[in-house]
Protein backbone atom coordinates (compact mmCIF):
# COMPACT_ATOMS: atom_id res chain seq x y z
CA UNK A 1 0.00 0.00 0.00
CA UNK A 2 2.67 2.24 0.19
CA UNK A 3 5.70 1.61 -1.65
CA UNK A 4 5.09 4.74 -3.03
CA UNK A 5 5.08 6.43 -0.30
CA UNK A 6 8.51 4.29 0.08
CA UNK A 7 9.69 6.51 -3.22
CA UNK A 8 8.55 9.48 -2.42
CA UNK A 9 9.99 9.57 1.92
CA UNK A 10 13.06 7.91 -0.33
CA UNK A 11 13.41 11.37 -2.06
CA UNK A 12 12.74 13.44 -0.04
CA UNK A 13 15.63 11.98 2.61
CA UNK A 14 17.58 11.71 -0.26
CA UNK A 15 17.98 14.97 -1.31
CA UNK A 16 20.34 16.64 1.20
CA UNK A 17 23.11 13.95 0.88
CA UNK A 18 22.88 14.18 -2.87
CA UNK A 19 23.94 17.74 -2.48
CA UNK A 20 26.20 17.06 -0.15
CA UNK A 21 27.60 14.55 -2.32
CA UNK A 22 27.46 16.51 -5.33
CA UNK A 23 29.17 19.53 -3.61
CA UNK A 24 32.36 16.89 -2.57
CA UNK A 25 32.83 15.66 -5.93
CA UNK A 26 33.00 19.27 -7.35
CA UNK A 27 35.73 20.51 -5.24
CA UNK A 28 37.34 17.15 -5.96
CA UNK A 29 37.04 17.83 -9.48
CA UNK A 30 38.59 20.88 -9.14
CA UNK A 31 41.01 20.16 -7.20
CA UNK A 32 42.36 17.62 -9.79
CA UNK A 33 42.39 19.93 -12.53
CA UNK A 34 43.44 22.78 -10.81
CA UNK A 35 45.97 21.09 -7.88
CA UNK A 36 47.12 17.40 -9.35
CA UNK A 37 47.25 18.16 -12.89
CA UNK A 38 49.99 20.49 -12.29
CA UNK A 39 52.25 17.62 -10.61
CA UNK A 40 53.18 14.42 -12.83
CA UNK A 41 51.51 11.89 -12.30
CA UNK A 42 49.44 13.45 -9.46
CA UNK A 43 45.93 12.85 -11.06
CA UNK A 44 47.04 9.41 -12.08
CA UNK A 45 47.23 8.82 -7.94
CA UNK A 46 43.63 10.63 -7.36
CA UNK A 47 41.81 10.48 -10.41
CA UNK A 48 38.97 13.16 -11.21
CA UNK A 49 35.62 12.12 -10.34
CA UNK A 50 34.78 12.11 -14.13
CA UNK A 51 38.25 9.74 -14.92
CA UNK A 52 36.11 7.53 -12.69
CA UNK A 53 33.48 7.92 -14.99
CA UNK A 54 35.04 7.42 -17.82
CA UNK A 55 36.47 4.51 -16.65
CA UNK A 56 33.15 2.80 -15.71
CA UNK A 57 32.38 3.27 -19.11
CA UNK A 58 35.21 1.89 -20.78
CA UNK A 59 35.48 -1.15 -18.06
CA UNK A 60 31.64 -1.85 -18.68
CA UNK A 61 32.22 -5.34 -19.54
CA UNK A 62 34.97 -6.53 -16.84
CA UNK A 63 32.98 -4.88 -14.66
CA UNK A 64 29.69 -6.61 -15.50
CA UNK A 65 31.16 -9.92 -15.64
CA UNK A 66 32.65 -9.57 -12.14
CA UNK A 67 30.38 -7.41 -10.64
CA UNK A 68 27.56 -10.43 -11.28
CA UNK A 69 30.32 -13.17 -9.49
CA UNK A 70 30.29 -10.89 -6.92
CA UNK A 71 26.41 -10.63 -6.55
CA UNK A 72 26.26 -14.27 -6.97
CA UNK A 73 28.30 -15.01 -3.54
CA UNK A 74 26.76 -12.34 -1.86
CA UNK A 75 23.43 -13.53 -2.00
CA UNK A 76 24.12 -16.99 -1.63
CA UNK A 77 26.15 -16.09 0.90
CA UNK A 78 23.17 -14.15 2.60
CA UNK A 79 20.67 -16.46 2.02
CA UNK A 80 22.90 -18.93 3.95
CA UNK A 81 23.75 -16.73 6.96
CA UNK A 82 19.57 -16.17 6.85
CA UNK A 83 18.68 -19.93 7.07
CA UNK A 84 21.57 -20.79 9.84
CA UNK A 85 20.90 -17.36 11.54
CA UNK A 86 17.60 -17.44 11.88
CA UNK A 87 18.28 -21.63 13.05
CA UNK A 88 20.44 -20.62 15.79
CA UNK A 89 18.17 -18.09 17.03
CA UNK A 90 15.32 -20.79 17.33
CA UNK A 91 17.94 -23.37 19.10
CA UNK A 92 18.80 -20.59 21.79
CA UNK A 93 15.30 -19.75 21.99
CA UNK A 94 14.39 -22.64 22.93
CA UNK A 95 15.86 -22.80 26.54
CA UNK A 96 17.72 -20.64 29.30
CA UNK A 97 20.54 -23.40 29.02
CA UNK A 98 20.63 -23.54 25.53
CA UNK A 99 20.92 -19.77 25.43
CA UNK A 100 23.42 -19.44 27.92
CA UNK A 101 25.37 -22.23 26.02
CA UNK A 102 25.64 -21.01 22.73
CA UNK A 103 25.27 -17.58 22.76
CA UNK A 104 28.19 -16.01 24.43
CA UNK A 105 30.32 -18.40 21.99
CA UNK A 106 28.79 -16.64 19.37
CA UNK A 107 29.51 -13.77 20.40
CA UNK A 108 33.62 -14.81 20.95
CA UNK A 109 33.58 -16.03 17.46
CA UNK A 110 33.21 -12.36 16.36
CA UNK A 111 36.38 -11.63 17.68
CA UNK A 112 38.06 -14.11 15.18
CA UNK A 113 39.50 -11.73 12.70
CA UNK A 114 38.05 -12.19 9.33
CA UNK A 115 41.30 -11.02 8.09
CA UNK A 116 42.99 -14.17 9.59
CA UNK A 117 39.87 -16.34 8.63
CA UNK A 118 39.91 -15.68 4.94
CA UNK A 119 42.73 -17.14 3.72
CA UNK A 120 42.38 -20.23 5.75
CA UNK A 121 39.11 -20.44 4.37
CA UNK A 122 40.96 -20.63 0.52
CA UNK A 123 43.26 -23.01 2.00
CA UNK A 124 40.76 -25.56 3.29
CA UNK A 125 38.01 -24.80 0.40
CA UNK A 126 40.43 -23.98 -2.60
CA UNK A 127 39.89 -20.99 -4.65
CA UNK A 128 36.34 -21.13 -5.88
CA UNK A 129 32.61 -19.96 -4.97
CA UNK A 130 32.62 -21.57 -1.40
CA UNK A 131 35.26 -19.50 0.49
CA UNK A 132 33.89 -16.71 -0.37
CA UNK A 133 30.08 -17.64 0.36
CA UNK A 134 31.62 -18.59 4.19
CA UNK A 135 32.95 -15.32 4.32
CA UNK A 136 29.43 -13.64 3.63
CA UNK A 137 28.10 -16.14 5.72
CA UNK A 138 30.44 -15.05 9.02
CA UNK A 139 29.81 -11.71 8.21
CA UNK A 140 25.70 -11.84 8.00
CA UNK A 141 25.50 -14.05 10.52
CA UNK A 142 25.80 -12.70 13.78
CA UNK A 143 23.32 -9.38 13.73
CA UNK A 144 20.60 -11.92 11.94
CA UNK A 145 21.24 -14.50 15.27
CA UNK A 146 21.51 -11.51 17.83
CA UNK A 147 18.21 -9.77 16.42
CA UNK A 148 16.06 -13.13 15.44
CA UNK A 149 17.09 -14.01 19.66
CA UNK A 150 15.97 -10.19 20.80
CA UNK A 151 12.93 -10.73 18.69
CA UNK A 152 11.76 -13.80 20.47
CA UNK A 153 12.52 -12.49 23.74
CA UNK A 154 10.36 -9.19 23.01
CA UNK A 155 7.02 -11.55 23.55
CA UNK A 156 5.16 -9.70 26.05
CA UNK A 157 4.31 -12.88 28.38
CA UNK A 158 1.01 -11.38 29.46
CA UNK A 159 0.07 -12.07 25.91
CA UNK A 160 1.41 -15.78 25.96
CA UNK A 161 -0.73 -16.40 28.81
CA UNK A 162 -3.80 -14.86 27.72
CA UNK A 163 -3.09 -17.33 24.41
CA UNK A 164 -2.70 -20.37 27.02
CA UNK A 165 -6.16 -19.03 28.12
CA UNK A 166 -7.21 -19.97 24.20
CA UNK A 167 -6.14 -23.20 24.65
CA UNK A 168 -3.08 -22.39 22.67
CA UNK A 169 0.11 -24.56 22.53
CA UNK A 170 3.43 -23.53 22.07
CA UNK A 171 3.51 -23.95 18.12
CA UNK A 172 0.25 -22.24 18.18
CA UNK A 173 2.25 -19.58 20.38
CA UNK A 174 5.38 -19.58 18.65
CA UNK A 175 3.07 -19.01 14.72
CA UNK A 176 0.03 -16.38 16.05
CA UNK A 177 2.38 -14.48 18.66
CA UNK A 178 6.22 -14.76 18.79
CA UNK A 179 7.23 -15.16 15.24
CA UNK A 180 5.16 -12.22 14.20
CA UNK A 181 6.07 -9.84 16.54
CA UNK A 182 10.32 -10.94 15.92
CA UNK A 183 10.14 -10.15 12.22
CA UNK A 184 10.31 -6.46 12.88
CA UNK A 185 13.33 -7.19 15.19
CA UNK A 186 15.02 -9.86 12.57
CA UNK A 187 14.86 -7.26 9.42
CA UNK A 188 16.53 -4.84 11.78
CA UNK A 189 19.48 -7.89 11.71
CA UNK A 190 19.25 -8.78 8.14
CA UNK A 191 19.56 -4.64 7.44
CA UNK A 192 22.66 -4.34 9.50
CA UNK A 193 24.07 -7.79 7.74
CA UNK A 194 22.63 -6.47 4.28
CA UNK A 195 25.06 -3.74 4.86
CA UNK A 196 28.18 -5.83 5.50
CA UNK A 197 27.66 -8.72 2.56
CA UNK A 198 29.04 -7.24 -0.72
CA UNK A 199 31.99 -5.94 1.90
CA UNK A 200 32.34 -9.91 2.92
CA UNK A 201 32.57 -11.34 -0.68
CA UNK A 202 34.95 -8.56 -1.82
CA UNK A 203 36.84 -9.25 1.25
CA UNK A 204 36.53 -13.07 0.34
CA UNK A 205 38.00 -12.82 -3.37
CA UNK A 206 40.89 -10.34 -2.19
CA UNK A 207 42.22 -13.25 -0.73
CA UNK A 208 42.01 -15.20 -3.96
CA UNK A 209 39.84 -15.88 -6.69
CA UNK A 210 39.45 -16.16 -10.49
CA UNK A 211 36.20 -13.50 -10.96
CA UNK A 212 34.66 -11.18 -8.71
CA UNK A 213 35.45 -7.34 -7.80
CA UNK A 214 37.66 -8.03 -5.11
CA UNK A 215 40.71 -9.96 -7.44
CA UNK A 216 39.37 -7.29 -9.91
CA UNK A 217 40.25 -4.15 -7.78
CA UNK A 218 43.07 -6.14 -6.84
CA UNK A 219 44.67 -6.66 -9.93
CA UNK A 220 43.92 -2.94 -10.97
CA UNK A 221 45.60 -2.06 -7.96
CA UNK A 222 48.59 -3.79 -8.54
CA UNK A 223 48.41 -1.80 -12.32
CA UNK A 224 48.04 1.29 -10.80
CA UNK A 225 45.07 1.99 -12.56
CA UNK A 226 43.50 3.59 -9.32
CA UNK A 227 40.45 5.45 -11.50
CA UNK A 228 39.37 1.75 -12.01
CA UNK A 229 39.75 0.97 -8.48
CA UNK A 230 37.47 3.81 -7.64
CA UNK A 231 35.34 2.55 -10.41
CA UNK A 232 35.22 -0.47 -8.64
CA UNK A 233 34.64 1.22 -5.26
CA UNK A 234 31.48 2.84 -6.86
CA UNK A 235 29.74 -0.34 -8.32
CA UNK A 236 30.36 -1.53 -4.31
CA UNK A 237 29.10 1.11 -2.68
CA UNK A 238 26.29 1.03 -4.83
CA UNK A 239 24.99 -2.72 -4.68
CA UNK A 240 25.25 -2.37 -0.94
CA UNK A 241 22.89 0.22 -1.31
CA UNK A 242 20.49 -1.24 -3.71
CA UNK A 243 20.60 -4.52 -1.54
CA UNK A 244 19.67 -2.18 1.71
CA UNK A 245 16.89 -0.39 -0.40
CA UNK A 246 15.76 -4.39 -1.52
CA UNK A 247 15.25 -5.23 2.10
CA UNK A 248 13.59 -2.43 3.06
CA UNK A 249 11.36 -2.63 0.16
CA UNK A 250 10.65 -6.50 1.20
CA UNK A 251 10.34 -5.36 5.06
CA UNK A 252 7.68 -3.22 4.17
CA UNK A 253 5.89 -5.85 1.82
CA UNK A 254 5.97 -8.32 4.73
CA UNK A 255 5.52 -6.53 7.89
CA UNK A 256 3.62 -3.17 6.65
CA UNK A 257 1.58 -3.73 10.12
CA UNK A 258 5.27 -2.29 12.14
CA UNK A 259 5.08 0.76 9.54
CA UNK A 260 1.05 1.81 9.98
CA UNK A 261 1.03 5.20 11.56
CA UNK A 262 4.52 6.25 11.27
CA UNK A 263 4.29 6.90 7.52
CA UNK A 264 2.83 10.43 8.88
CA UNK A 265 5.36 11.21 11.42
CA UNK A 266 8.99 12.86 10.48
CA UNK A 267 10.71 10.20 11.79
CA UNK A 268 13.95 10.40 10.76
CA UNK A 269 15.13 6.85 9.59
CA UNK A 270 17.83 7.47 6.60
CA UNK A 271 16.55 6.11 3.20
CA UNK A 272 13.52 4.24 4.49
CA UNK B 1 -10.86 -9.45 4.39
CA UNK B 2 -12.10 -10.36 0.77
CA UNK B 3 -13.45 -14.14 2.18
CA UNK B 4 -15.71 -12.53 4.43
CA UNK B 5 -17.45 -9.80 1.90
CA UNK B 6 -17.77 -12.48 -0.91
CA UNK B 7 -19.22 -14.74 2.01
CA UNK B 8 -21.46 -12.07 2.88
CA UNK B 9 -22.48 -11.20 -1.00
CA UNK B 10 -23.52 -14.88 -1.26
CA UNK B 11 -24.99 -15.34 1.99
CA UNK B 12 -26.31 -12.49 2.81
CA UNK B 13 -29.93 -14.67 4.66
CA UNK B 14 -26.99 -16.74 6.60
CA UNK B 15 -25.20 -13.77 8.05
CA UNK B 16 -28.57 -12.57 8.83
CA UNK B 17 -29.73 -16.04 10.53
CA UNK B 18 -26.52 -15.66 12.71
CA UNK B 19 -27.45 -12.14 13.57
CA UNK B 20 -30.83 -13.22 14.98
CA UNK B 21 -30.05 -16.29 16.83
CA UNK B 22 -27.48 -14.74 18.53
CA UNK B 23 -28.96 -14.20 21.34
CA UNK B 24 -30.23 -17.23 21.94
CA UNK B 25 -26.30 -18.56 21.02
CA UNK B 26 -25.41 -16.62 24.04
CA UNK B 27 -28.19 -16.94 26.27
CA UNK B 28 -26.81 -20.80 26.25
CA UNK B 29 -23.48 -19.80 28.10
CA UNK B 30 -23.88 -21.88 31.30
CA UNK B 31 -22.32 -19.96 33.97
CA UNK B 32 -19.78 -21.23 36.55
CA UNK B 33 -19.82 -21.20 40.27
CA UNK B 34 -16.13 -20.97 42.08
CA UNK B 35 -15.41 -22.36 45.17
CA UNK B 36 -11.53 -21.58 46.27
CA UNK B 37 -10.89 -22.72 49.30
CA UNK B 38 -7.52 -22.60 51.69
CA UNK B 39 -5.38 -21.63 48.60
CA UNK B 40 -1.67 -20.39 49.34
CA UNK B 41 0.47 -19.24 46.98
CA UNK B 42 4.12 -18.08 46.90
CA UNK B 43 6.75 -17.09 44.50
CA UNK B 44 10.49 -17.11 44.56
CA UNK B 45 12.20 -14.12 44.31
CA UNK B 46 15.96 -13.06 43.79
CA UNK B 47 18.02 -14.66 47.17
CA UNK B 48 16.37 -17.90 47.43
CA UNK B 49 13.67 -16.36 49.47
CA UNK B 50 9.97 -16.35 48.66
CA UNK B 51 7.11 -13.87 48.48
CA UNK B 52 3.87 -15.13 49.84
CA UNK B 53 1.40 -13.72 47.53
CA UNK B 54 -1.79 -15.84 48.88
CA UNK B 55 -2.23 -16.94 52.56
CA UNK B 56 -5.33 -19.55 53.58
CA UNK B 57 -7.82 -17.65 50.80
CA UNK B 58 -11.30 -18.43 50.67
CA UNK B 59 -13.85 -17.38 47.76
CA UNK B 60 -17.23 -18.41 47.35
CA UNK B 61 -18.59 -17.18 43.72
CA UNK B 62 -21.98 -18.07 42.74
CA UNK B 63 -22.62 -19.20 39.32
CA UNK B 64 -24.05 -16.10 36.95
CA UNK B 65 -23.45 -13.25 39.35
CA UNK B 66 -20.71 -10.24 39.21
CA UNK B 67 -18.35 -10.13 42.00
CA UNK B 68 -14.96 -8.29 42.23
CA UNK B 69 -11.56 -8.44 44.48
CA UNK B 70 -10.57 -5.53 45.73
CA UNK B 71 -7.69 -4.77 46.79
CA UNK B 72 -4.88 -2.95 47.18
CA UNK B 73 -1.66 -3.21 44.54
CA UNK B 74 0.41 -6.38 45.39
CA UNK B 75 -2.22 -7.76 47.08
CA UNK B 76 -1.90 -11.04 45.10
CA UNK B 77 -5.02 -9.88 43.24
CA UNK B 78 -3.82 -11.23 39.68
CA UNK B 79 -1.98 -14.28 41.20
CA UNK B 80 -5.41 -15.29 42.14
CA UNK B 81 -7.07 -14.82 38.45
CA UNK B 82 -4.01 -16.59 37.15
CA UNK B 83 -4.77 -19.74 38.93
CA UNK B 84 -8.56 -19.29 38.62
CA UNK B 85 -7.41 -19.14 34.78
CA UNK B 86 -5.78 -22.30 35.49
CA UNK B 87 -2.13 -20.27 34.16
CA UNK B 88 -0.35 -20.66 37.79
CA UNK B 89 -0.92 -23.77 40.02
CA UNK B 90 -1.60 -22.77 43.96
CA UNK B 91 1.00 -24.47 46.43
CA UNK B 92 -2.24 -25.77 48.58
CA UNK B 93 -5.95 -25.88 49.02
CA UNK B 94 -8.23 -26.41 46.22
CA UNK B 95 -9.72 -24.60 43.49
CA UNK B 96 -13.22 -25.93 41.89
CA UNK B 97 -14.75 -24.64 38.90
CA UNK B 98 -18.48 -25.90 38.26
CA UNK B 99 -21.88 -25.71 36.70
CA UNK B 100 -24.64 -25.64 39.12
CA UNK B 101 -25.84 -28.97 38.15
CA UNK B 102 -22.66 -30.26 39.88
CA UNK B 103 -20.82 -31.22 35.95
CA UNK B 104 -16.96 -29.93 35.77
CA UNK B 105 -15.75 -28.01 32.73
CA UNK B 106 -13.15 -30.42 30.33
CA UNK B 107 -10.35 -27.86 31.26
CA UNK B 108 -9.83 -24.78 32.57
CA UNK B 109 -10.15 -23.27 29.60
CA UNK B 110 -12.71 -24.15 28.51
CA UNK B 111 -14.72 -22.29 31.54
CA UNK B 112 -12.90 -19.22 31.13
CA UNK B 113 -12.38 -16.03 28.99
CA UNK B 114 -9.70 -14.28 30.64
CA UNK B 115 -9.22 -10.35 30.07
CA UNK B 116 -5.86 -8.71 30.69
CA UNK B 117 -5.27 -5.64 32.08
CA UNK B 118 -3.57 -4.42 29.19
CA UNK B 119 -5.41 -5.09 25.93
CA UNK B 120 -2.60 -7.35 24.07
CA UNK B 121 -4.09 -6.96 20.77
CA UNK B 122 -1.75 -7.93 17.59
CA UNK B 123 -0.70 -5.35 16.43
CA UNK B 124 -0.65 -7.51 12.58
CA UNK B 125 -3.99 -8.36 12.60
CA UNK B 126 -7.01 -5.76 12.49
CA UNK B 127 -9.46 -5.51 14.76
CA UNK B 128 -11.68 -7.85 13.67
CA UNK B 129 -9.48 -10.28 13.69
CA UNK B 130 -7.86 -9.76 16.80
CA UNK B 131 -12.04 -10.02 18.00
CA UNK B 132 -11.44 -13.41 15.93
CA UNK B 133 -7.96 -15.09 17.04
CA UNK B 134 -9.26 -16.61 20.01
CA UNK B 135 -12.11 -18.59 18.40
CA UNK B 136 -9.69 -19.44 15.41
CA UNK B 137 -6.73 -20.75 18.35
CA UNK B 138 -9.75 -22.93 19.60
CA UNK B 139 -10.70 -24.40 15.81
CA UNK B 140 -13.35 -22.21 14.41
CA UNK B 141 -12.38 -21.49 10.94
CA UNK B 142 -11.40 -17.30 10.29
CA UNK B 143 -14.29 -16.91 7.72
CA UNK B 144 -16.95 -18.62 10.35
CA UNK B 145 -15.38 -16.95 13.10
CA UNK B 146 -15.42 -13.50 11.28
CA UNK B 147 -19.19 -13.80 10.64
CA UNK B 148 -19.96 -14.95 14.04
CA UNK B 149 -17.92 -11.87 15.43
CA UNK B 150 -18.84 -9.13 12.49
CA UNK B 151 -22.27 -8.53 13.81
CA UNK B 152 -21.38 -7.86 17.53
CA UNK B 153 -18.80 -4.90 16.28
CA UNK B 154 -22.49 -2.91 16.52
CA UNK B 155 -23.44 -3.46 19.24
CA UNK B 156 -20.02 -2.88 20.96
CA UNK B 157 -19.98 0.58 19.53
CA UNK B 158 -17.11 -0.87 16.83
CA UNK B 159 -18.85 -0.42 13.51
CA UNK B 160 -17.49 0.47 10.33
CA UNK B 161 -13.74 -0.26 12.54
CA UNK B 162 -13.48 -3.49 12.11
CA UNK B 163 -10.49 -2.78 9.11
CA UNK B 164 -8.57 -0.82 11.24
CA UNK B 165 -5.63 -1.91 13.20
CA UNK B 166 -5.25 -1.47 17.17
CA UNK B 167 -3.07 1.86 16.85
CA UNK B 168 -5.56 3.07 14.76
CA UNK B 169 -8.20 2.92 18.04
CA UNK B 170 -8.82 4.59 20.84
CA UNK B 171 -7.99 2.97 24.30
CA UNK B 172 -11.67 2.18 25.05
CA UNK B 173 -12.19 0.84 21.78
CA UNK B 174 -9.26 -1.57 21.96
CA UNK B 175 -10.51 -2.52 24.90
CA UNK B 176 -13.30 -3.42 23.44
CA UNK B 177 -11.75 -5.28 21.18
CA UNK B 178 -9.98 -6.84 23.67
CA UNK B 179 -13.08 -8.03 25.54
CA UNK B 180 -15.09 -9.47 22.55
CA UNK B 181 -11.92 -11.37 22.05
CA UNK B 182 -12.71 -13.15 25.37
CA UNK B 183 -16.39 -13.07 24.80
CA UNK B 184 -16.82 -15.03 21.48
CA UNK B 185 -15.18 -17.40 23.22
CA UNK B 186 -18.44 -18.04 25.18
CA UNK B 187 -17.47 -19.23 28.47
CA UNK B 188 -18.69 -19.72 31.66
CA UNK B 189 -16.73 -17.28 33.55
CA UNK B 190 -15.24 -14.34 32.83
CA UNK B 191 -11.88 -13.51 34.51
CA UNK B 192 -10.99 -9.67 34.09
CA UNK B 193 -7.73 -8.28 35.19
CA UNK B 194 -7.93 -4.39 35.79
CA UNK B 195 -9.19 -4.04 32.58
CA UNK B 196 -10.07 -0.51 32.58
CA UNK B 197 -6.53 0.63 34.79
CA UNK B 198 -4.88 2.32 31.44
CA UNK B 199 -8.30 4.24 30.31
CA UNK B 200 -9.21 7.75 31.52
CA UNK B 201 -12.12 8.47 33.49
CA UNK B 202 -14.34 9.46 31.40
CA UNK B 203 -14.21 6.26 28.37
CA UNK B 204 -13.78 4.03 31.67
CA UNK B 205 -17.48 5.65 32.79
CA UNK B 206 -18.63 4.76 29.55
CA UNK B 207 -16.81 1.29 29.79
CA UNK B 208 -18.63 0.35 33.23
CA UNK B 209 -22.04 1.07 31.51
CA UNK B 210 -21.06 -0.79 28.48
CA UNK B 211 -19.60 -3.60 30.81
CA UNK B 212 -23.22 -3.98 32.98
CA UNK B 213 -24.69 -4.42 29.54
CA UNK B 214 -22.56 -6.93 27.97
CA UNK B 215 -22.30 -8.98 31.49
CA UNK B 216 -25.99 -9.22 31.59
CA UNK B 217 -26.73 -10.40 28.19
CA UNK B 218 -24.04 -13.06 28.45
CA UNK B 219 -25.06 -14.35 31.79
CA UNK B 220 -21.63 -15.47 32.81
CA UNK B 221 -20.31 -15.59 35.66
CA UNK B 222 -17.72 -12.20 36.06
CA UNK B 223 -15.05 -12.00 38.53
CA UNK B 224 -13.50 -8.52 38.08
CA UNK B 225 -9.90 -7.61 39.94
CA UNK B 226 -9.90 -3.58 40.27
CA UNK B 227 -8.41 -1.38 43.14
CA UNK B 228 -10.95 1.07 42.37
CA UNK B 229 -13.41 1.18 44.78
CA UNK B 230 -16.39 2.63 43.04
CA UNK B 231 -15.80 0.71 40.24
CA UNK B 232 -16.25 -2.88 42.26
CA UNK B 233 -19.25 -1.20 43.44
CA UNK B 234 -20.76 0.27 40.80
CA UNK B 235 -20.76 -3.55 38.65
CA UNK B 236 -20.93 -6.05 41.20
CA UNK B 237 -23.30 -8.09 43.08
CA UNK B 238 -20.66 -8.74 45.80
CA UNK B 239 -17.39 -7.09 46.81
CA UNK B 240 -14.34 -9.34 48.51
CA UNK B 241 -11.87 -7.03 49.82
CA UNK B 242 -7.96 -8.70 50.04
CA UNK B 243 -5.51 -7.73 52.54
CA UNK B 244 -2.40 -6.64 51.59
CA UNK B 245 0.49 -9.25 50.67
CA UNK B 246 0.15 -12.33 51.71
CA UNK B 247 -3.55 -11.62 50.25
CA UNK B 248 -6.46 -13.07 52.10
CA UNK B 249 -10.10 -12.54 52.10
CA UNK B 250 -11.47 -9.98 54.88
CA UNK B 251 -14.74 -9.50 54.35
CA UNK B 252 -16.93 -9.91 51.48
CA UNK B 253 -19.97 -7.71 50.93
CA UNK B 254 -23.08 -8.27 49.13
CA UNK B 255 -24.26 -5.19 47.16
CA UNK B 256 -27.57 -4.58 46.78
CA UNK B 257 -28.31 -2.38 44.46
CA UNK B 258 -30.96 -1.74 42.15
CA UNK B 259 -30.82 -3.29 38.20
CA UNK B 260 -30.17 -1.90 36.17
CA UNK B 261 -27.36 -0.12 37.24
CA UNK B 262 -26.05 2.73 35.53
CA UNK B 263 -23.83 5.81 35.77
CA UNK B 264 -26.58 7.16 37.98
CA UNK B 265 -26.75 4.35 40.55
CA UNK B 266 -23.56 6.44 41.49
CA UNK B 267 -26.00 8.77 42.52
CA UNK B 268 -27.81 6.58 44.78
CA UNK B 269 -27.40 7.17 48.78
CA UNK B 270 -26.72 3.66 49.43
CA UNK B 271 -23.79 4.15 46.87
CA UNK B 272 -22.10 6.31 49.32
CA UNK B 273 -22.73 3.84 52.03
CA UNK B 274 -21.40 0.98 50.82
CA UNK B 275 -18.21 2.96 49.76
CA UNK B 276 -18.17 4.22 52.94
CA UNK B 277 -17.67 0.81 54.36
CA UNK B 278 -15.55 -0.39 51.93
CA UNK B 279 -13.15 2.33 52.51
CA UNK B 280 -13.05 2.01 56.31
CA UNK B 281 -12.19 -1.97 55.93
CA UNK B 282 -9.59 -1.50 53.36
CA UNK B 283 -7.85 1.42 55.92
CA UNK B 284 -8.70 -1.14 58.74
CA UNK B 285 -6.95 -3.84 57.51
CA UNK B 286 -3.90 -1.64 55.53
CA UNK B 287 -5.03 -1.53 52.81
CA UNK B 288 -5.39 1.98 52.53
CA UNK B 289 -2.76 4.02 53.79
CA UNK B 290 -3.38 7.62 54.13
CA UNK B 291 -0.26 9.60 54.79
CA UNK B 292 -0.41 13.38 53.99
CA UNK B 293 -1.18 13.50 49.73
CA UNK B 294 -0.73 10.03 49.11
CA UNK B 295 -3.78 8.19 49.75
CA UNK B 296 -4.43 4.92 47.34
Amino acid sequence: MNVFNVGRGAARNLLPPAVTLAIILLGWEAYSRLVLDAIPGGSRLLPAPTAVIASLVTNANDLAVNTWQTVVETVIGLALALVVGFGFALVIDLSPLMRRAIYPLLVVSQTIPLLALAPLLVLWFGFGILPKILVVGLVCFFPIVVAGVDGFRSTDPELIRLFRTFGAGRWTIFRQVRLPGALPFLFSGIRIAVTYCVIGAVWGEYVGAQYGLGIFMQSKQHAFDVATVFACVVVISALSVALFLLTSLIERVVIPWHFRGRDRSTDSNLLV
Amino acid sequence: MLTLQSAGDLLPQALFLFGSNRMDTISKIVPIEVHVQNVSKSFPVEGGRSVQALQNLDLDVQAGSFVSILGPSGSGKSTLLGILAGLDKQDSGAVSLRTPDGSLPSSSHAAIGYMPQHDLLLPWRNALDNATVGLEVAGTARAVARARVLPLFREFGLEGFSASYPNELSGGMRQRVSFLRSAVLERGLMLLDEPFGALDALTRASMHEWLLAAAQRMGSTFILVTHDVEEAILLSDKVYILSPRPGTVVAGVDIDLPAPRSLATLEDERFAVYRRSLLDTLRATGGLVVTGARAR
